[in-house]
């Protein structure tokens, strides 16, 4: 059994978003929108951004997280390349997981690029940023792994987008409570650990679980 | 012998048309039960237990609150064993139940963050707070509401029933987060005051109107979910010839 289709996928994946150029940044752009209606929002005080800086950009990062999870798995589906992933002789959790890599390099790796910017923004405490983008590598493939769960879920539905929204937001409040809990522990000067790691405890528990549940609703929709 | 007679009653109820049968049959009884237990327990909690010493007569809503909140709960569970032997043995009816305890649940859900916020305000001085049980039940609800839309998405029913099944049993995660959630975080909701093992730190004058209660809201499930699954099997399947022949046999065509 040959998984050099494996990597062949990833890189397909990533052509076709380096190919739609300024399309594949728009959660980009929108997480950037997000982070200046909010100084605009609430009134640019420094102190009072610092204190919500953290929550801030971390429900940015799920909003955009949001955007491109429509076209995840659809494209595929209408044009049955879907259905050769099962007549084909390699794993479909691996494929999965191939797709879902390639979502996160597409929309979680920019957030954590541009993350540092979206900090000063918000006046983030320096010596919180370090656990800030610590927090988004661990938490954005989260993102990525059940914002794809629920894109599997809604894949036979024509009315998707607001459904899909509505799957994901209660399963990824955990997320965003132990990450904006360990920004806020740094910038307030205590350990960070114990929220990083119950962060990292809930991505291992989603790498493993959650492949299943996706291939397995993949497969109730192409039935 | 009696093992068998089980098996196959239970393998029989997986027929639309014996369903229809035993729930015609059963579900009326489980009200009749609900209405008395609750009648029982109301008085007990309206009239016999004493006033809380703290919070006078407004503890009452306990007996609301709670059982209510372990049927959120405990229907959720049911939900889940449902879904599991619907995704993995294909029967139609458990798909049919397990979708239909949803919208179930979730009022139970409803219910309880409904009497839960009447009684913090008093008590807390607040009607809401950001605390570990509260979020976790209110994500319990969006859990159910997310269920209840994912089916309805669905032109196939049964489709929707089985995509539905798989959102389910990932919803399961959170049900010992809930359970737990008093005992991991140290925030505004009382821990673990009832026990079934060991010594409850609730007074045993209190406990008799919650038992009355809790079986009610149990009988009251049952009997909730026994008619929501016969009404949608009769929806879906009102062109098939034994709904027909039932209804010709009613005198309705």
């Amino acid at each position: 059994m040959s998984l050099a289709a494996l990597p062949a996928l990833l890189a397909r994946d990533l052509r076709l978003a380096v190919r739609h150029g300024g399309e594949s940044l728009m959660p980009l752009f929108f997480l950037f929108a997000v982070l200046i209606l909010v100084p605009l929002g609430v009134g640019p005080g420094p102190n009072l951004l610092a204190s919500i800086a953290p929550g801030m950009v971390w429900v940015a990062a799920l909003l955009a997280s949001l955007l491109a999870l429509e076209n995840l798995f659809r494209p595929d589906f209408e044009d049955g390349t879907l259905e050769q992933w099962w007549l084909g002789h390699l794993p479909v959790t691996g494929l999965v997981l191939i797709r879902l890599l390639s979502h996160w390099l597409i929309t979680g790796l920019p957030v954590i690029i541009f993350a540092p910017l979206a900090a000063q923004m918000l006046y983030l405490p320096d010596q919180a940023l370090g656990v800030l983008l610590l927090s988004l590598l661990i938490g954005t493939p989260i993102l990525s792994l059940v914002g794809g769960l629920a894109a599997a879920l809604t894949l036979g539905t024509n009315r998707g987008s607001v459904l899909l929204s509505i799957l994901v937001f209660p399963l990824v409040v955990p997320v965003l409570i132990f990450a904006t809990g360990a920004v806020s522990a740094a910038a307030d000067g205590f350990s960070p650990r114990a929220h990083l790691g119950l962060l990292a405890a809930l991505l291992v528990l989603a790498l493993t679980l959650v492949p299943l549940a996706i291939s397995a609703a993949l497969r109730l929709n192409i039935e | 012998m009696i093992w068998k007679t089980i098996k196959v009653g239970f393998h029989r109820l997986g027929s639309p048309a014996s369903f229809y049968r035993f729930s015609t049959l059963v579900s009326p009884w489980l009200w009749a039960g609900f209405a008395l237990c609750t009648a029982i327990g109301i008085y007990y909690a309206l009239y016999v237990v004493p006033p809380d010493y703290q919070q006078s007569d407004s503890f009452r809503i306990l007996y609301v609150h709670v059982p209510s909140a372990w049927q959120a709960m405990a229907g959720y569970v049911v939900m889940s064993i449902l879904a599991a032997i619907a995704l993995i043995w294909r029967i139609r009816m458990t798909e049919i139940m397990a979708m239909m305890c949803a919208p179930i649940g979730a009022a139970f859900t409803a219910i309880c963050l409904a009497t839960g916020s009447i009684w913090g305000r008093p008590m807390w001085g607040t009607w809401w707070e950001w605390d570990a049980r509260l979020t976790s039940m209110l994500v319990l609800l969006f859990i159910y509401l997310g269920i209840m839309g994912l089916y309805a998405a669905f032109d196939d029913r049964r489709k929707g029933a089985r995509v539905a099944c798989i959102l389910i049993l990932v919803g399961l995660v959170n049900i010992p987060i809930i359970h737990f959630s008093v005992e991991w975080w140290t925030t505004l909701h009382q821990g673990k005051t009832i026990r079934i093992f060991g010594e409850s730190s609730m007074h045993y004058s209190m406990m008799p109107p919650l038992i009355w209660m809790t079986i009610a809201v149990k009988l009251m499930f049952g009997a909730a979910l026994l008619d929501r699954s016969r009404n949608e099997l009769l929806t879906q399947d009102r062109r098939k010839g034994w709904v027909q022949k039932k209804l010709k046999s009613q005198g309705v065509s």
